[in-house]
């Protein structure tokens, strides 16, 4: 006895398709949705900047000036910050990443510590500023300089990078490190020699995505209280500084009064997006790069 | 398979190779002598009562059903199982002479002298040379000198230097498997090893790379002692001299292979190599 009536089959056939080929479409116009709402933003920000990306702009100092005015300073105070940042949540990232899967006891403590790791994930980005103003600018009594932005920045997105390097870990095939344990290689030599090197394209390219989050971060900054206006080029970690983020932000608050300074902050996008494209495409090619096989 | 065809492979080994009777009372040191071995997985009780002595410079081989506990007690040798967290054991294993169950007893230590080569080849995603030179170096060898010799002397040992020789340089994963499993049994040897254990080497591989590797095993088990694990009833009649059969994580009977093959004591031993069940 068969169970398919291949009548019947036939005749549901059609509704079946017809039913694939709408969904086909409903999900495709979820996808334009999004991309199309991207292409008027960068066409908005493009049309408004055009102009006024030049040399000066990108050279010059701080100005309150529309035509004078330049973007080296927040430039400098981004990437000195980043300098910070890089190390700071590398080093503390994957050190964690390698206690938690590697040496920590599978137990109760591990699981809490891993639960909180998810969640402070998740914390908004502004109470990591009222922590950073708290300890670093405030108890520390560092003031708002590059090191205190910079240090509140990487707690934002140390969570991120822990996970990241986890996964990376994780993904190492256990078939690996027992080949070195069973030489007689020690927990340590296994991490350095088999472990880190499987891992670690996965770990950079976790660590460069959340570095690209912090470059755009401005609330945390705004709450340690980064000013609007600063003339001297910082020179060092512990100079006072702005950043490409917080330049975007007061310029374009202050357009109501210069309207110039619309195109400024457009400028200022187009130079911060550059930067995010570069940092991305290094992740992808090191991703692809130094990918191990087995 | 049929017992007769084991009986008839049997008999090819001891015309060409050794003599089963002046094997049976040659005076044999023991390299692992296991006593009263239990052992868990959580609540799984997967080693019950293990009772087994192994001599030296022979090939002993473990054979029995899927789940009886094999892999285990290789593992358990040189404690690669405590890899499990929840693994708890009781009873006592000795190498030559030395309690190894102890936790004062070095796992490192013991790895050095019990090498292990695993069911599915797994070289280091690195060059031939550097994977042979692994255990050399994380035992300290950097000599550049010392270390070409170590990889060729190990390559050499596993029959795999004249394929290989032009290719020190190039990714271990560009080789065959049947060539990455014998890479990988260099790889052992070249932490100068006492014991090998291995773990279904030749499942993964074709009958070819499978024949080079038992002819590989004879080679060897003239210098090490050589404890292998194998689902294949003609391969522990064809390589080993005695041969253990598990059952549900016990000892059924352990012999020398000839009489565990021909007239073995136990019915459910007879059962299994004749393909009865398991
Ligand atoms: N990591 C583990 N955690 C829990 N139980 C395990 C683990 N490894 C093995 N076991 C259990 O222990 C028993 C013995 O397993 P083992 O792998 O030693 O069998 P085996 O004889 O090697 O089987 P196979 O021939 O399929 O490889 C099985 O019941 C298995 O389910
Ligand atoms: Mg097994």
């Amino acid at each position: 006895m068969k169970y398919l009536n291949a009548e019947q089959v036939t005749k549901r056939m059609d509704g079946r398709i017809a039913k694939n080929n709408i969904l086909k479409v409903l999900f495709l116009l979820a996808t334009l949705f999004g991309l199309i709402v991207l292409a008027i933003l960068i066409y908005r920000v493009v049309v408004d900047s055009i102009g006024w990306i030049d040399w000066n702009f990108l050279t010059g100092r701080q100005s309150t000036d529309a035509e004078r005015a330049g973007i080296m300073g927040a430039l400098l105070g981004t990437l000195w910050m980043m300098l910070v940042v890089a190390p700071v949540t590398l080093i503390l990232g994957i050190g964690t990443a390698i206690y938690l899967e590697l040496y920590a006891k599978k137990g109760r403590l591990q699981s809490i510590i891993q639960t909180n790791i998810a969640n402070l994930a998740g914390v908004p980005s502004i109470v990591y500023g009222i922590l950073g103003l708290t300890i670093f600018v405030r108890a520390m009594e560092m003031g708002n300089i590059i090191l205190a932005g910079g240090l509140t920045l990487s707690l934002l997105i140390l969570p991120i990078v822990i996970v990241a390097a986890q996964e990376a870990i994780r993904a190492v095939p256990g078939f690996l490190s027992e080949a070195s344990y069973g030489m007689g290689a020690t927990k340590w030599q296994t991490i350095k020699n088999v472990i880190l090197p499987a891992a670690l394209p996965g770990m950079l390219t976790g660590a460069i995505l959340a570095l690209s989050r912090a470059i755009g971060e401005t609330a945390p900054l705004t709450v340690i209280g980064i000013p609007a206006l600063i003339i001297p080029f910082p020179e060092g970690i512990f100079d006072k500084f702005t950043a490409l983020p917080m330049q975007i932000y007061y310029w374009t608050i202050d357009s109501s009064l210069v309207a110039e300074y619309a195109n400024l902050a457009a400028g200022t996008i187009i130079v911060l997006l550059i930067l995010l494209f570069v940092l991305n495409s290094a992740a992808i090619f090191i991703r692809n790069k130094f990918q191990q096989r087995f | 398979m049929s017992l007769l065809t084991v009986k008839e492979n049997i008999g090819m080994v001891n015309n060409s190779n050794t003599d089963m009777a002046s094997l049976v009372q040659a005076n044999k040191n023991i390299v692992f002598d296991t006593k009263d071995l239990n052992l868990w997985y959580g609540e799984t009780h997967a080693l019950k009562d293990i009772n087994l002595k192994i001599n030296e410079k022979e090939v002993t081989a473990i054979i029995g059903p899927s789940g009886c506990g094999k892999s285990t007690y290789l593992k358990t040798l040189n404690r690669m199982v405590e890899l499990v967290p929840t693994v708890r054991t009781t009873g006592e294993i000795t190498y030559k002479g030395q309690s190894i169950l102890d936790k004062s007893f070095k796992v490192e230590n013991l790895r050095t002298r019990v090498g292990m080569v695993f069911q599915k080849p797994n070289p280091f995603p690195k060059s031939i040379y550097d994977n042979i030179a692994y255990g050399p170096r994380i035992h300290g060898i950097r000599n550049k000198k010392i270390l070409d010799e170590i990889v060729e002397k190990s390559l050499r040992g596993a029959y795999i230097w004249d394929e290989v020789k032009d290719r020190l340089k190039e990714n271990a994963y560009g080789l065959s498997g049947g060539q990455q499993q014998r890479l990988c049994i260099a790889r052992t040897l070249a932490i100068e090893p006492d014991v090998i254990l291995m773990d279904e080497p030749t499942s993964a591989l074709d009958p070819k790379s499978t024949l080079k590797i038992e002819d590989l095993v004879q080679e060897l088990k003239k210098d090490y002692s050589i404890i292998i694990v194998t689902h294949n009833m003609q391969q522990a009649a064809r390589i080993s001299d005695r041969t253990a059969f598990f059952l549900n994580g016990e000892v059924v009977e352990f012999d020398v292979t000839d009489t565990i093959f021909t007239k073995p004591t136990d019915n459910r031993t007879e059962d299994y190599i004749s393909g009865r069940f398991g």
